[in-house]
Order: structure tokens, then C-alpha cells, then sequence
């Protein structure tokens, strides 16, 4: 019996449990024997849920002996954001506010994902309320890249992405407000993909900014990716903005042959601010493509150059009023004070259950919101999101997939741009259009800059997630990026 | 309007919204405040007359559902998470 299960895929690992070639007990003693040996280097969870993933392994292969039907993710081990909310599970958003917040509910996506028979490894770690790009402001410590320890792994969905190329889970949740997915894929070398908006219910979602916002799956393979989306997808009537249009089927995508694919390149992806190491990697991967078959022509996209500003303005305009519910009352963070009254000890709550992140943003949002200044900032943002749309919609009219990098530098130093906000805010500048205009877009690994991973992105036309899956899947066969692990 | 945050202008925003901060924090939540709305600034550059907001990328307008009663949270799981509860009820700071 091979000792490193935990690297197989999900595919191989689901197939290999239902016909009981390995036991599910077998698979999930791997992934919690590695979680024992790197966890201590990553710090990728918050919090872990060992023993009932190993009571789940044993009912699932208990099933599969009396022959009955198990799911198409049958004791899989899935990492998931801990901005997800999960039944009996403690989920803290990464923040002191709710450091003890048990939900009484499963997110819909976390039904759907039970409902096959996964098993939830345990909760990542993530910048506080999926505020950052580097998954530094954690109440719980920074994730560190398991490629480089001294680097970030990208953010904010950092511990789901660090977890699964370390081996400590399979697939993972993340979530992507402004490239929360996309960033952390690209700077730990795994797949994340960011649906259209609507195509996965935000049911359980702990809300940021919630007009923006996608919850989406990190992967070690093109058909693992494609698995978990069409599991999660789907319409839901528990979430109104959840769109009700049948799910495709991903798996039709998969071939070597891009005959017929046209690729626009935005000039504005590969501007000011890119690191030309990164433009490089990127460029091999167009020449690849282009050798499979695609066509490119490069274009121009001048609105976004506003995008990132546009952006903060209604991500932190959000903000303000979805983390207004944090009041200490029904949950969260409550001083103990007793002759204060209650706007005294709300604000009490706020200021120490918030790290400050979080209060910038709500702050800055607020500001952005308020009397004299609402038409300045927010007005003319959700305006200039409507001319970025425009754009896009006139761009992929004519192309399939609008292409660049995914991040403009490699993975950073730990601590290297945290006391700057600004200077971090910068990161997200090639990831946020595709959260203004709610378009699908995908990070796919594309090389490596002596040891750290670049990520490749795509963006495709709304509920068109097959054909980013189709330049993953090219991607992947013909390169050896994405099946690279760290020395760990 | 104004070309400078000042430190008054924090303290307005925090009570709007409800968080209280250390003198400490004032000072450095302006300095940042300044440089982070200077550069939204930059959408000033462009001409916006004529085009709509684009509140929500979806052309959803309102989407119903039956007024159904369906089975609620038992109220022990609802009351699972309070810091403070008494009889059933969640307990509030006094408001009068």
C-alpha cells in the first residue's frame, strides 16, 4: 500500500475507493499523517475536524462494501474558507469577532459538496472577512507559501490554496470578491476558477461585498476543478442573485485541439506594473496555446485602467453595511461592561473584535456612502463598473477569452507590503474586472520564476466556464507546472 | 469638497459607523485615508454623463417566492452564539 494517497487527485482517489482498490480509511489516514507533518510549516487551517473525517471514511467504506451507491466525491477530503459556513463547525472569518461562532446551518454549497459524500478536512485560514490579497491580517497568523516559506501565499483565500498543493487536502473552497481565488491559486500553482456571478448560491457565504462576490473551487487538476464546479453550480432558491439556467457540462471541454479559439490580450494586462518575469511566463503559454491551434490579437481595454478604483470604492461601500450586523448581540465579539450603553459597547465590540483591515474598509466605505460624497465615489464607481462592462462585452463578442497574468509580481516577502495599503490594494489590479462585470475567469498555473509558481488568467463570456476549463485542460497536458510539488 | 481628512473627519466616520478608535489609530487611519482617496480620485478622469450605475451585473429585478412558512432554526441553535442570552431571549446593552 502506497503511503502518499494524499497526492492522488479527487478523480483517480473517488475511483479508486468505489471499487475498493484503496480504502477511504486508507486515503484520509494519508491526508491527516501529511497534515501532521507540513501543517506546523503552513499554518493553512484555522481549525481541523480529524475525527469525524475519519468516522465519515469509515461509513463511507462501509457503504461501498454492502454495495451501495456513494457520491461522485466519495470521502474526498475538502479544505474549505472559513467564511463558508459549516454545520457544528466553528467559523471565524478569520477574525477575532468570531472566534467562536458555531453556524446552525450548512452553506449550500457544503450541502451540495455532503451531499456527495465529501468530508470536510477542516476550515483555511484567510484574510479577516476576505479583506487582503496576502492572507496576512489573520486574527489566527499569516499563511505562509509552501513553495517558500519566507513568501505570502496570495490572498485572501490563502489556506485553501497552500493546503492542497502541501497535500493536506484534495480540493478546496475559496471565495473571490476581487480575485480571492484567482490570487492564492496563482501564487501556490493550483487552479482556482471564479464563476460567473450567480452560477453558485452565496447561501452561507459570510458576506463582504456581496454585488462582487463568488464562491469557487482551487484544484490540482482541470478535471478536479470541473468536478467541484459542477457540484456547487447550480441554481438555488435560498440566494436571489442565484441564476436559474441549466449547469454545462465541463467534462465535453477536454482536448488538446484549440482550432477555433480566439484569445484577446488587453495591452492594460501586460502594462505599467507587471513584472516582466511574469510577462514572460505568460507569453510562453500564449506561444503554447497558439501552437494547439488558438489565434490571438492584442487589444486594447482603456477603462481599465479605472477598474481598481472603481472597485475599492463599492467593495468597501459593501462593507460598511454588510459588517454592520457585527453588533455583539446575537453573535460575535461582546466586552464585558456593564454600565455602558449600547452604542458605547457596540463600538467597544467593533474596535476590539475588528483587526484593521476591516475597520479601514468599513470606514473608507462609510466615507464613500455618506451625505456630499455618495455621488462622488460610489455613484460614479457603479458608473464606471458600467463602462468596464461594456468594454468586456464588446471585447469577448469578438474573442473567446480575454488573457494575461493573473498577478503582477511573484509571491512576495511576508510583511512586505502589510503596513502599506495602498501598495496591497495594487496586487488586485488584473483580478478585479472580472468581479466588476461578474464575468468567469480562472488562474491556471504557467511557470516558474526560479522557485515561485505564475499563474496564467482567463476570462471568458458569462456562464462560459468550459471554455476557461478547455485552456486549463490544454494547459495542463502539455506542461508540467501544475504537477510540481514543494519540497516539503 | 474638502482636499484634506482630517482628524475630525475620522472621528465622524467612525461614529457613523459605530467603531470606536485609539487616538493612535486616528492619526494613522487619516494619513491613509488621504493617500487611498486621492487615488480613487483617478475615476474623476472620466466623462460619466449619460451612463447608468450598474448597481448589480445581473438584470435581475425582484424575485419572489411564495409566502410559505417553513421549519425554523430550533431556538436553542438560534440562541447557540449570543454572548449574553436570558430566558430564551437574546440580552441587549441598555438602550434608554
Amino acid at each position: 500500500m502506497s503511503s502518499r494517497l494524499f497526492e492522488l487527485s479527487a478523480a483517480d482517489a473517488v475511483e479508486k475507493i468505489k471499487s475498493q482498490e484503496i480504502t477511504a480509511e486508507d486515503y484520509i489516514n494519508s491526508i491527516i499523517e501529511r497534515i501532521s507533518r507540513v501543517e506546523g510549516k503552513i499554518n493553512a487551517f484555522i481549525t481541523l475536524d480529524i475525527k469525524r473525517a475519519v468516522e465519515r471514511a469509515r461509513e463511507i467504506d462501509k457503504k461501498i462494501s454492502r454495495g451501495e451507491v456513494v457520491g461522485r466525491l466519495a470521502s474526498i477530503a475538502i479544505a474549505v474558507k472559513d467564511n463558508i459556513c459549516t454545520l457544528g463547525i466553528r467559523t471565524t472569518c478569520a477574525s477575532r469577532m468570531l472566534e467562536n461562532f458555531i453556524p446552525p446551518y450548512d452553506a449550500t454549497v457544503i450541502e451540495r459538496i455532503k451531499r456527495e459524500d465529501a468530508i470536510i478536512i477542516g476550515k483555511t485560514n484567510m484574510d479577516e472577512f476576505a479583506m487582503g490579497s496576502t492572507t496576512e491580517t489573520s486574527y489566527f497568523g499569516p499563511t505562509r507559501n509552501p513553495w517558500d516559506l519566507s513568501k505570502v501565499p496570495g490572498g485572501s483565500s490563502g489556506g485553501s490554496a497552500a493546503a492542497i498543493i502541501s497535500g493536506e487536502a484534495t480540493l478546496a473552497l475559496g471565495s473571490d470578491t476581487g480575485g480571492s481565488v484567482r490570487c492564492p491559486a496563482s501564487y501556490c500553482s493550483v487552479i482556482g476558477l471564479k464563476p460567473t456571478y450567480g452560477l453558485v448560491s452565496r447561501y452561507g457565504l459570510i458576506a463582504y461585498a456581496n454585488s462582487l462576490e463568488q464562491i469557487g473551487p482551487l484544484a490540482k487538476s482541470t478535471i478536479d476543478c470541473a468536478l467541484l464546479l459542477s457540484i456547487i453550480g447550480g441554481y438555488d432558491p435560498k440566494d436571489s442573485t442565484s441564476v436559474n439556467t441549466p449547469l454545462n457540462n465541463y467534462f465535453n471541454a477536454f482536448t488538446d485541439d484549440l482550432r477555433g479559439l480566439k484569445i484577446g490580450l488587453p495591452k492594460e494586462f501586460f502594462g505599467e506594473g507587471v513584472e516582466d518575469a511574469v510577462k514572460r511566463h505568460v507569453w510562453s503559454a500564449i506561444y503554447l496555446l497558439e501552437d494547439l491551434g488558438a489565434t490571438y490579437e492584442e487589444i486594447s481595454l482603456p477603462s481599465l485602467e479605472y477598474a481598481l478604483a472603481a472597485y475599492y470604492i463599492i467593495a468597501m461601500s459593501e462593507a460598511s453595511s454588510n459588517l454592520a450586523r457585527y453588533d455583539g448581540l446575537r453573535y460575535g465579539y461582546r466586552v464585558e461592561c456593564n454600565d455602558a450603553d449600547w452604542a458605547k459597547i457596540y463600538a467597544r465590540n467593533r474596535r476590539i473584535g475588528f483587526g484593521s483591515e476591516v475597520k479601514r474598509r468599513i470606514m473608507l466605505g462609510t466615507y464613500a456612502l455618506s451625505a456630499g460624497y455618495y455621488e462622488q465615489y460610489y455613484l460614479k464607481a457603479l458608473k464606471i463598473r458600467t463602462i468596464v462592462r461594456r468594454d468586456f462585452e464588446l471585447a469577448l463578442k469578438k474573442f473567446d477569452a480575454l488573457i494575461g497574468p493573473t498577478m503582477p509580481t511573484p509571491p512576495f516577502n511576508i510583511g512586505e507590503k502589510i503596513q502599506d495599503p495602498l501598495t496591497l490594494y495594487m496586487c488586485d489590479i488584473l483580478t478585479v474586472p472580472a468581479n466588476l462585470t461578474g464575468y468567469p475567469a480562472i488562474s491556471i498555473p504557467c511557470g516558474f520564476e526560479g522557485k515561485l509558481p505564475i499563474g496564467l488568467q482567463a476570462i471568458s463570456k458569462p456562464f462560459d466556464e468550459g471554455t476557461l476549463l478547455k485552456i486549463s485542460f490544454a494547459l495542463e497536458n502539455n506542461t508540467d507546472f501544475i504537477k510540481r510539488r514543494p519540497a516539503l | 469638497m474638502k482636499k484634506h481628512i482630517t482628524i475630525s473627519d475620522v472621528e465622524h466616520v467612525a461614529w457613523l459607523a459605530h467603531i470606536e478608535l485609539t487616538e493612535e489609530e486616528k492619526e494613522v487611519f487619516a494619513e491613509q485615508f488621504n493617500r487611498i482617496l486621492d487615488f480613487f480620485k483617478k475615476i474623476d478622469e472620466v466623462d460619466t454623463s449619460n451612463v447608468p450605475p450598474t448597481y448589480h451585473v445581473l438584470d435581475l429585478v425582484n424575485v419572489f417566492r411564495k409566502d410559505e412558512v417553513g421549519e425554523p432554526l430550533p431556538k436553542d441553535s438560534v440562541l447557540m452564539n449570543a454572548p449574553k442570552k436570558e430566558d430564551g431571549f437574546f440580552k441587549s446593552p441598555r438602550i434608554i
